[in-house]
C-alpha cells in the first residue's frame, strides 16, 4: 500500500475527554486542565502515535450538557476553557511533526486578527497549522460581547424557518471570514520581502496586495500584517452534519469532519458532501473527508462495554458522532472497512484523557500498521502535504507587478 | 540597605527605521527561531520581561505601501504563547489595543496566556492613534482621541471584572465528591457602561498572578491620567535624563493624585544601547548605526510625519524646510504612532535647532531621533543605567537594539553582569510570577479585600 492509501488519523482533544464523567477516572488530571503541562503531555502522546493532527475544542461560553444551550450551572462536570488557538501556539515549539488545529469561532472574532494569528501559528510550527472553523449560535455567547443579539438555537427548533435563517446567516458569515483569511494569506506574495540594498527597499510593494473585501458583516482592506505562512494557507477544517455546514465545508474548507453512524451511512454522507461540492461549484481539490468517532478502548469487548456502562452510570454520554466502546483490534478493523467505504480517515474523540489517547497511540496505531493501513514514521511534510493537498499559489501573484 | 532594584525588559527589534535590516547580522523578524533566540537571551540575563509592540496595518505613505523599513509582524498573542513554552520565568508583555478588540476576547486570551505561562503575562494597553487601522476591522475607522481613552478605561474595567469572576479557589476538581467547580455561579459577570452592556459567565479560570500586569504607553494628558489610575507600569519614549525625570515626576504625581502609592506604577522608557570596548569605539559604532537608521529617505519620511505632507522634493541635506505643516489635511503617512501633538510648534523647534547649530534636515532628524541614550563601554553604560534609577528618572528600561534577533546578546553578556555586581539587578529570579519579579502585590479581587497570597487555581 502506498502512503497515499493510508488512512489519516486525527484526534480531537477536549477537556478531560469527551465522556462527561471522564474527569473522575483514576488517571484523569482534572486539576491540571488549565496548565501548560497537561496539554504538552497530551500532544506528546499524540505525536508518539504518529497522528496527523490534533484539534482543540473551544467556545466563547462555558460547556453545557447540551452544547447548543446556555450555561447550565452544573458543578459536577468539567467547566472552563482555555483559548484553543493559544494552546496550539504553546504546543508549536513543543512538538515537531503533528498538525495543530485550534477551534476558532467566526461569529464573534475579527477575521483580520484570526487570519494573522493562524498565519503566525503556521510560522511558529513550520507549516503545521490548521483551523477548525466554528460558528457560535448561542445567545449567551453573543451577550458576552454585547455587539449583536442572537436569538439562540434550540435543538427542538432546528428545522423551523426562523432557526434555519439564523443558522444560514452564521454560516454565510463564516464563509466570508474564511474567504477574508485566505485572501489575507495571499496578500503577501511568497517573495515580497526583498531586502534590496541597492534600492533601499525592504519589501517589493508590488507583491503586497490590498484585498478590499466587502461583505454583509464586515469589510477588510488588507494586506495582512503577517507575511504569507509556510503552507501558503493553513489547513481549513469544518465539522459538518447537515446540508448548511456541508456547503460551508464545500465552499471554504480543505477537510471536513463528518459523523456517519455506521458503514452504510458512510456512503450516504460522502454522497451528501460531494453533492454539496457540486452545488457550490467547488473547483480544485476535493474535500478530504474524515469520520468522527467517539472511542473508549479496552482489552476486551466486554471490558470496554463495561467501562462505558460504568462511566454512563455516573453521567450518560450523548454524542452527534457514533460511540464505539471496543478493542483496539476491532476498532482497527472497523476503521479499515470504513476507509475502504470511502472515508479518507478519522478524527477520533477519546472518551477519557489520557487513557483513550494512550490506547490510540500505543495499541490502535500498531494494529493499523500491522494491517498496512497506517504509516510507520512521519514523513517530512507540511500538514497540507500530508493530506495530499498542494500549496496554493497567491491568487494575486498573476495579477503581476503593476500595483 | 539593599539598593533599589532596576527593572529591565527587552523589546523585539523590527517594524521601524531603528532596525537596520541591511546589517549582515540582521535575521528574520518573523521566524519563531528569532523570537526564541531573543527570549532565551533575555531569560539568560534574568530580565523582567519581553515586550512586543503592535501595528495593525501596514504603513503607507501617500497611499502607497511604505517599502523602506521593516514591515510585517507575527500575531502577538501567538508568539507570546509559543514563547511561554520555551521560557520559564520571564514576563511576556504584548501590546494590544483596546479599540479594535472586544473585552471578552481580550480577557480570555490574556487569562489563557497567564495560565499557560504560570503567571507571566502582561498587557500593554494602547488605544491606536490611527483611525485608518479601522479599515481592517468590523467596526471600521472610529473613535476620536478622547473616546479611545474612555473605551480603554471601560475595557480595562470590564476585563478586570472578568478576570475576577473566577476566584482562585473556583476549581475544586474533587473526583470523589463529584465536584468540579466550587459553585454554580463561578464566572458570573454583568457590566453596563457607555461602551459595553454585557453579561454572562466567563470561561477562563483565574491565573497564578491574579491579573496579568497592566502596562500602558501614551503620553497625552489623558493618556498619562489613564496610566496613573489604571496601570502597573508605563512604557515611555523619554530617554534623555531631564526629559525622563520630568515625565517620571509628572506621572508619579498623577499616580498620587489618583489615590495610589507612586511605587505601584513603574516607569520604563525604551532605550537602545550601543557598546564598544572604549568610549571612542562605542561612539563610532553609534554614529555608523545611526547614519544607517536615518538615511536620506528616512529623514524625509520622519519629517513628513510632522509636516503631514509630501516633502519628497525637499533636499535632506539642505535646511529644515520653511513650509507650513498641514496637520488637518488627510493623513499623508498612515500606520505609525504620531510623533507630535503640535505640528507647528515641532516644525518651528526643528527649524530653530537647524539654524542654531547649522544642521541640515537630516542632521536635525538624527538629533531628534537619537534613541541610543546609552553609548559607551559596558562599564559606563551600567553606570548610566544605575544613575537614572538612583536619581529618580526612571524605574528601569525596556532595552532594544538595531539588529534582530541577536542585538540583545551583547547587553545581556556585558552590561547585565555589571549591574548584578553593583547589587542593583538580580542574579536569580525572585519568584514565579511576573508580579513577584516586579515587586507588585497581587490584585485584590473585585469586591474582596486585597490579599497577599496568590494561590494557584489548579
Ligand atoms: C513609547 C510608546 C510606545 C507606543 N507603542 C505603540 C504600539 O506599539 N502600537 C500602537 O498602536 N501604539 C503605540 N503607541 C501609541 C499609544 O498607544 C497611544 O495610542 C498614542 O500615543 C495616542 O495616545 P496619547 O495621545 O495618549 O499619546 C506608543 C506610544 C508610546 C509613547
Amino acid at each position: 500500500m502506498s502512503t497515499s492509501d493510508h488512512l489519516r488519523l486525527a484526534v480531537a482533544l477536549s477537556d478531560a475527554g469527551w465522556h462527561p464523567a471522564a474527569w473522575r477516572e483514576a488517571d484523569a488530571r482534572p486539576g491540571e486542565l488549565f496548565t501548560a503541562r497537561y496539554w504538552a503531555d497530551l500532544a506528546a502522546i499524540a505525536e508518539r502515535g504518529l497522528l496527523d493532527l490534533i484539534t482543540i475544542e473551544d467556545g466563547f461560553g462555558l460547556q453545557s450538557t447540551d452544547h447548543l444551550a446556555e450555561s447550565d450551572r452544573r458543578t459536577d462536570q468539567v467547566r472552563g476553557r482555555l483559548d484553543a488557538h493559544l494552546v496550539a501556539a504553546l504546543l508549536a515549539p513543543l512538538t515537531s511533526r503533528i498538525g495543530l488545529v485550534p477551534t476558532v469561532t467566526t461569529t464573534h472574532t475579527e477575521p483580520f486578527h484570526v487570519a494573522n494569528a493562524l498565519a503566525t501559528l503556521d510560522h511558529d510550527s513550520l507549516g503545521r497549522a490548521g483551523w477548525r472553523v466554528q460558528v457560535s449560535a448561542r445567545a449567551d455567547e453573543a451577550r458576552h460581547l454585547g455587539r449583536r443579539a442572537l436569538p439562540g438555537v434550540r435543538r427542538e427548533h432546528l428545522d423551523t424557518p426562523e432557526t434555519a435563517r439564523v443558522v444560514q446567516e452564521l454560516f454565510d458569515e463564516a464563509a466570508d471570514a474564511v474567504e477574508v483569511a485566505r485572501r489575507l494569506w495571499d496578500s503577501w506574495e511568497d517573495d515580497a520581502e526583498i531586502r534590496d540594498d541597492a534600492t533601499n527597499r525592504f519589501v517589493d510593494r508590488d507583491k503586497l496586495h490590498y484585498i478590499d473585501f466587502s461583505g454583509d458583516h464586515f469589510d477588510v482592506r488588507g494586506p495582512a500584517i503577517t507575511p504569507r505562512p509556510p503552507q501558503g494557507h493553513p489547513l481549513v477544517t469544518v465539522l459538518a452534519h447537515r446540508e448548511v455546514p456541508y456547503r460551508l465545508a464545500a465552499r471554504s474548507a480543505d477537510v471536513v469532519f463528518v459523523t456517519p453512524q455506521d458503514v452504510d451511512d458512510v456512503a450516504s454522507v460522502i454522497g451528501d458532501v460531494r453533492a454539496a461540492e457540486a452545488a457550490v461549484g467547488r473547483e480544485g481539490e476535493p474535500l478530504r473527508i474524515l469520520g468522527d468517532l467517539v472511542v473508549l478502548l479496552d482489552h476486551t469487548q466486554a471490558a470496554a462495554q463495561e467501562r462505558l456502562a460504568r462511566l454512563d452510570a455516573r453521567d450518560p454520554l450523548r454524542s452527534d458522532a457514533a460511540i464505539l466502546a471496543t478493542t483496539p483490534s476491532d476498532l482497527a478493523d472497523l476503521l479499515v472497512a470504513w476507509h475502504e467505504a470511502g472515508l479518507d480517515g478519522f478524527r477520533l474523540r477519546p472518551g477519557v484523557l489520557p487513557d483513550d489517547l494512550n490506547a490510540i497511540a500505543d495499541a490502535l496505531v500498531p494494529e493499523l500498521q500491522r494491517r498496512g493501513a497506517f504509516r510507520t514514521a512521519y514523513d517530512d511534510t507540511t500538514l497540507r502535504e500530508r493530506f495530499g493537498l498542494s500549496r496554493p499559489a497567491s491568487r494575486y501573484a498573476t495579477a503581476g507587478s503593476t500595483a | 540597605m539593599t539598593r533599589k532594584q532596576i527593572i529591565l525588559g527587552a523589546y523585539f527589534p523590527g517594524v521601524n527605521h531603528d532596525t537596520v535590516w541591511s546589517d549582515p547580522a540582521s535575521g528574520s523578524h518573523i521566524d519563531f527561531a528569532s523570537f526564541a533566540h531573543w527570549a532565551r537571551t533575555a531569560e539568560r540575563g534574568k530580565l523582567d520581561l519581553l515586550f512586543l509592540a503592535e501595528g495593525l496595518r501596514l504603513r503607507d505613505r501617500g497611499g502607497a505601501i511604505f517599502d523602506q523599513d521593516v514591515v510585517g509582524r507575527p500575531d502577538t498573542f501567538t508568539v507570546l504563547a509559543s514563547l511561554a513554552a520555551i521560557t520559564s520565568h520571564i514576563g511576556l508583555a504584548g501590546t494590544i489595543n483596546s479599540t479594535y478588540n472586544e473585552p471578552y476576547e481580550l480577557a480570555r486570551k490574556f487569562a489563557t496566556l497567564d495560565l499557560l505561562s504560570g503567571g507571566r503575562a502582561a498587557w500593554n494597553v494602547v488605544t491606536s492613534s490611527d483611525a485608518d487601522t479601522g479599515e481592517n476591522f468590523r467596526r471600521g475607522g472610529f473613535l476620536g482621541h478622547h473616546q479611545r481613552y474612555s473605551r480603554a478605561r471601560e475595557t480595562l474595567e470590564l476585563v478586570r471584572r472578568l478576570w475576577d469572576s473566577w476566584g482562585s479557589d473556583a476549581v475544586v476538581a474533587d473526583k470523589d465528591a463529584a465536584r468540579f467547580l466550587r459553585d454554580g455561579d463561578v464566572g458570573d459577570f454583568a457590566f453596563s457602561g457607555e461602551q459595553f452592556d454585557v453579561s454572562g459567565r466567563f470561561t477562563t479560570p483565574r491565573s497564578p498572578q491574579g491579573h496579568p500586569v497592566i502596562l500602558q504607553a501614551g503620553e497625552s494628558p489623558s493618556g498619562r491620567d489613564f496610566a496613573a489610575a489604571h496601570s502597573d507600569a508605563i512604557f515611555s519614549r523619554y530617554q534623555k535624563f531631564d526629559e525622563a525625570k520630568a515625565f517620571y515626576d509628572d506621572v508619579k504625581s498623577r499616580v498620587a493624585k489618583a489615590g495610589r502609592n507612586p511605587d505601584e506604577v513603574k516607569i520604563l522608557p525604551s532605550a537602545a544601547v550601543v557598546l564598544g570596548d572604549t568610549l571612542d569605539e562605542a561612539r563610532d559604532r553609534h554614529a555608523e548605526i545611526h547614519h544607517r537608521q536615518v538615511d536620506p529617505q528616512t529623514a524625509i519620511v520622519l519629517a513628513e510625519m510632522v509636516w503631514n505632507r509630501d516633502l519628497s522634493r525637499v533636499d535632506p541635506d539642505g535646511p529644515v524646510p520653511d513650509l507650513d505643516p498641514t496637520p488637518d489635511a488627510p493623513k499623508w503617512i498612515r500606520g505609525r504612532a504620531p510623533l507630535t501633538q503640535d505640528a507647528h510648534a515641532t516644525a518651528a523647534a526643528w527649524r530653530e535647532l537647524g539654524r542654531e547649530k547649522n544642521l541640515s534636515l537630516r542632521e536635525v532628524v538624527k538629533h531628534v531621533f537619537d534613541r541610543a541614550v546609552f553609548v559607551g563601554t559596558p562599564e559606563s553604560v551600567a553606570d548610566e543605567i544605575d544613575r537614572y534609577v538612583r536619581d529618580g528618572a526612571t524605574d528601569g528600561f525596556i532595552v532594544g537594539s538595531h539588529v534582530s534577533p541577536s542585538g540583545l546578546d551583547e547587553f545581556v553578556d556585558r552590561v547585565v553582569p555589571r549591574l548584578v555586581d553593583r547589587g542593583v539587578f538580580r542574579s536569580e529570579y525572585a519568584g514565579a510570577t511576573l508580579r513577584d519579579n516586579l515587586g507588585l502585590a497581587p490584585p485584590a479581587r473585585f469586591g474582596e479585600p486585597r490579599r497577599h497570597d496568590s494561590s494557584v487555581a489548579s
